[in-house]
């Protein structure tokens, strides 16, 4: 029997996989991938209690998170390619312009 | 000028009937007219524009000033100030001529021309008055008097100045003349004014004239030195004058002269107490002894002779010094209801002629022996009137304008012949050479002497008779003046025109005659200050290597003289070199014989019943003497001068021994003098050297400048000096103390500004500076930090949340 608890557990693993990701990765595609992996631990979530309450708005949800992530996706890529295109890389660690 | 400007101020006089005792006035056409015609325009015309008699001077003053120093020719100039003052002299007679047309109790005429000062509310002793001052001019007997002398004798002096002023540079002799009629506007002014501020403009007026004509050449420091003098003497004399005008209005609510004698009058007289009329006249004293140079104040009219020789005929001795005078006899009212300060103004006057008198017997300078002649003769004019006698002092002043003005005029020709020696000693025998000078000279010493039928006779046997009357010691000193006037003026004619020629000797020839003239110490007549110039110290060395010329016999000289003359004749009398002692041209020689004219018969106005005479200047003058008779009282102002013609016939007598008597004493004098400085000449001498301390106490004119330089003068240098130190330690110490304090408190606040305030804000800064390099590290610009840093703040957060609650 696959019980919330199992789902949330899913959930806790999928999004400490995506912190850990953003926080140690130095590619940035791979940063972005990571996001993309706390996003759907959210959705799971939000699917889970869904089905749990018996009630729709958390997918509804779901598909709204979806719809942001594709659009962050798209401003996120167009971010980096313009970045790769003026310093020919996608190391994190080069992008400190902002430091004192 | 608008008709209805014009008015008469006391109708009432004029309208009331029948006054008694009228006398039949000059040329006795008084009673007859009716007097209703005196107010009808025509009759007054001359009157009507008495205003006009100042004005014309003051116009020729503006035109020589303003273009003539510039652009006017000596001649020009001279002809505009004598067109001026011929002008105001056919007004004066005209205004002169109406004014004898009325009758005689209704002899004064106001003009107002307009308000000056209008009303301001201002306290008086009685309450508020209002301070009211118009442009008014009144003519009235004494009034007329005195602007015929001045614009008459004015008139002569400016003539006589054209050729006397002839070596002067161009713009000086305009300036001269500029002066010289502004001096004759402001004489005008307080001769003519109806109230004391009116006089009082003219009375600072001449006082500016003076300093201004004595100081004229002033270059020299002499004259600027004697200008300064003047005018500081008559500063202290005004002091007293304008104190008095002060006290005048605060007592009477007015400056009016009619209004204020009426009031004195309605005043009980103040016998045995010093009231509020005894201060008044008292003061009004003190202004009368600064400008008419009567002890203690008489120190600066010596010194006045540093001006031109027509100055000091017209300011100096005809016009301006008799202004206190003149003043005197015009508050006569008042000072007849304040017998105590009659007798203080007679004990100065008759003092100040003797001393005076006494003075000239020693003097060595021929205009410094007229100027304490002046001085002694207004003493005169002081006696009479604090004897009561104010008719005769003002005929005095009138007769002594004639032969005195006459005198220094004459004694400006000798100057000008001797090119500027002024020194008696070194003079004499110029009777040759002067021939006019020399016999209007002696009439006018003779008048001034009192021989008979000459003018100064008449006034001053007036004087004589009324002091006689009224108190015998001033008459004994009167007398014992008389003497020595008649001593000291035939002293000077002995020594200038008798006996043996003692100046410079001279050179004929034309050729290298300037420069002969230099080695005689004459000056080149481009020098400006050819004329007038007074003692030259190094003549005796000078003149030495021309001494043989010096030794010509006298008829060699004679027989140079009339080439002299014709040198002279021809246009400008500019001189070359000096040619030798020789008579002034026409324009100096006519003013002295029509003078000396004057001088004999300027008498006989005044001729006393004692000689058959009715006295007529004394009649004439006495309406400006008493306050208006319509006030009902009993004119107690009047009762002095009529006393002498209710005078039994005793008195008669009386008179006419006192006359041969002081006529016996001026011949004694004249005698004496003769005798001395004529036939016997070293008796003077030896009476100098046995009398030497008496001798050098005269001709140190009795120590009185050294005593004000003792005390007066030293004691305000001392007290200036004094302040100085004050004004040095004291206030300059305080205000550079506080100039000290500020800054060192500056200094201070600086400190602070710098140390504090500005530590502060550095301090803000540096705290700043220095935690921002700390915190700055927080910044890495890399974006896994700060994700790092929000995930522990969310933790936190969480934490916090999680746990607390």
């Amino acid at each position: 029997m696959i019980t919330p608890t199992h789902y949330m557990l899913l959930s806790a693993a999928l999004f400490i996989i995506g912190v850990i990701g953003v926080m140690v990765r130095r590619n940035i595609i791979i940063i972005f991938m990571s996001i993309e992996l706390i996003l759907n631990a959210v959705n799971i979530n939000l699917i889970a209690f869904s089905a749990q309450l018996q009630d729709a708005i958390g997918q509804v949800f779901a598909i709204f998170v979806i719809a942001v992530a594709a659009a962050e996706a798209a401003v996120g890529l167009g971010i980096i390619l313009a970045f790769y295109r003026n310093k020919e890389t996608v190391n994190i660690d080069e992008m400190n312009l902002m430091r004192w | 000028m608008p008709a209805g400007a014009t008015r008469a101020s006391h109708t009432r006089g004029i309208s009331e009937p029948g006054s008694p005792a009228r006398q039949p006035g000059w040329g006795g056409r008084a009673g007859v007219r009716p007097r209703e015609k005196v107010r009808k325009d025509d009759g007054a015309f001359g009157m009507k524009y008495i205003w006009l008699i100042p004005l014309l001077p003051l116009a020729g003053a503006a035109i020589n000033g303003l273009i003539g120093i510039r652009s006017f020719s000596r001649r020009v100039a001279g002809v505009v100030a004598c067109t001026m003052m011929l002008g105001a002299l056919g007004l004066s007679l005209l205004a002169f001529w109406q004014l004898l047309a009325l009758p005689d109790d209704a002899r004064a005429y106001d003009v107002v021309l307009g308000p000056w000062i209008p009303n301001i509310p201002l306290a008086t002793r009685t309450g508020i008055g209002l301070f009211y001052v118009p442009w008014g001019f009144r003519l009235d007997p004494l009034a007329g008097l005195m602007i015929l002398v001045v614009t008459g004798i004015g008139t002569l002096i400016h003539v006589y100045s054209t050729a006397y002023m002839a070596d002067e540079p161009r713009g000086g002799v305009a300036r001269f003349f500029c002066y010289l009629n502004l001096f004759c506007f402001f004489m005008l002014m307080l001769v003519l004014g109806n109230n004391f501020l009116v006089m009082f403009v003219g009375w600072e007026g001449v006082g500016l004239c003076s300093y201004l004509l004595i100081g004229y050449w002033y270059e020299k420091k002499s004259a600027a030195d004697a200008g300064k003098k003047a005018f500081i003497t008559n500063r202290i004399g005004d002091w007293g004058f304008i104190l008095g005008v002060f006290l005048v209005y605060s007592t009477f609510g007015t400056f009016d002269f009619r209004a204020v004698q009426n009031a004195a009058a309605a005043m009980p007289i103040e016998t045995g107490h010093f009231g509020v009329l005894s201060a008044i006249c008292l003061l009004l004293f003190v202004g009368a002894t600064g400008k008419s140079a009567q002890i203690p104040l008489h120190v600066w009219l010596p010194d006045a002779m540093e001006g031109p020789t027509p100055v000091s005929a017209l300011i100096h001795a005809a016009t301006m010094v008799t202004a206190g005078v003149y003043m005197l006899g015009r508050n006569a009212v008042l000072f007849q209801q304040a017998p105590e300060v009659m007798t203080i103004v007679a004990i100065v006057g008759v003092l100040t002629a003797l001393m005076a008198a006494s003075i000239g017997l020693a003097q060595y300078d021929i205009k410094r022996v007229l100027a304490y002649s002046t001085v002694s003769q207004l003493g005169y004019m002081f006696t009479a009137i604090g004897v009561g006698a104010f008719s005769a002092g003002a005929f005095h002043l009138m007769t002594h304008a004639f032969f005195k003005a006459l005198l220094f005029l004459g004694s400006g020709s000798v100057i000008h012949a001797m090119a500027g020696e002024q020194d008696m000693r070194r003079m004499g025998a110029l009777k040759k050479y002067l021939p006019v000078t020399f016999a209007t000279m002696m009439i006018g010493t003779l008048a001034i002497a009192g021989i008979v039928p000459l003018s100064g006779f008449f006034s001053k046997d007036e004087i004589l008779f009324r002091a006689f009357l009224a108190n015998k010691a001033i008459w004994v000193i009167a007398v014992i003046t008389a003497f020595m006037t008649a001593f000291y003026m035939f002293r000077l004619m002995s020594m200038t025109f008798f006996g043996g020629y003692r100046g410079p000797a001279w050179e004929t020839a034309g050729h290298a005659a300037v420069a002969t003239a230099a080695l005689h110490g004459v000056p080149h007549p481009a020098d400006p200050h050819a004329h007038g110039q007074a003692h030259k110290k190094d003549h005796e060395v000078t003149h030495g290597p021309a001494e043989p010329h010096g030794h010509l016999p006298d008829e060699d000289r004679a027989a140079r003289a009339p080439g002299v003359k014709k040198d002279d004749a021809h246009g400008g009398h500019g001189h070359g070199a000096w040619h030798g002692p020789h008579e002034s041209p026409p324009p100096m020689t006519f003013p002295l014989m029509a003078l000396a004219v004057g001088a004999i018969v300027a008498g006989f106005v005044g001729v006393p019943a004692a000689l058959g005479g009715n006295n007529a200047i004394e009649h004439f003058l006495e309406p400006s003497f008493t306050a208006q008779h319509v006030e009902g009282r009993a004119e107690p102002a009047a009762e002095p001068a009529e006393g002498e013609h209710a005078a039994p016939q005793a008195s008669r007598r009386l008179e006419l021994g006192l006359m041969g008597f002081s006529v016996l004493i001026a011949l004694a004098g004249i005698g004496l003098a003769y005798k001395f400085y004529v036939t016997s000449p070293e008796i003077s001498e030896q009476l100098a050297e046995r009398w030497a301390g008496a001798h050098r106490l005269l001709l140190h004119k009795y120590y009185v400048d050294e005593l004000y330089n003792a005390t007066i003068i030293s004691g305000t240098f001392a007290a200036a000096r004094g302040l100085w130190n004050v004004d040095r330690n004291v206030v300059d110490g305080a205000v550079n103390g506080t100039g000290k304090l500020t800054v060192v408190s500056s200094w201070f606040s600086g400190l602070t500004d710098r140390t504090v305030v500005d530590g502060l804000v550095n301090l803000v800064g540096w705290v700043v500076q220095e935690s921002s390099h700390a915190f700055r590290r927080l910044q890495t610009g890399l974006v896994q930090n700060y994700a790092l840093l929000m995930l522990f703040g969310i933790f936190a957060f969480l934490s916090i949340y999680l746990l607390a609650r």
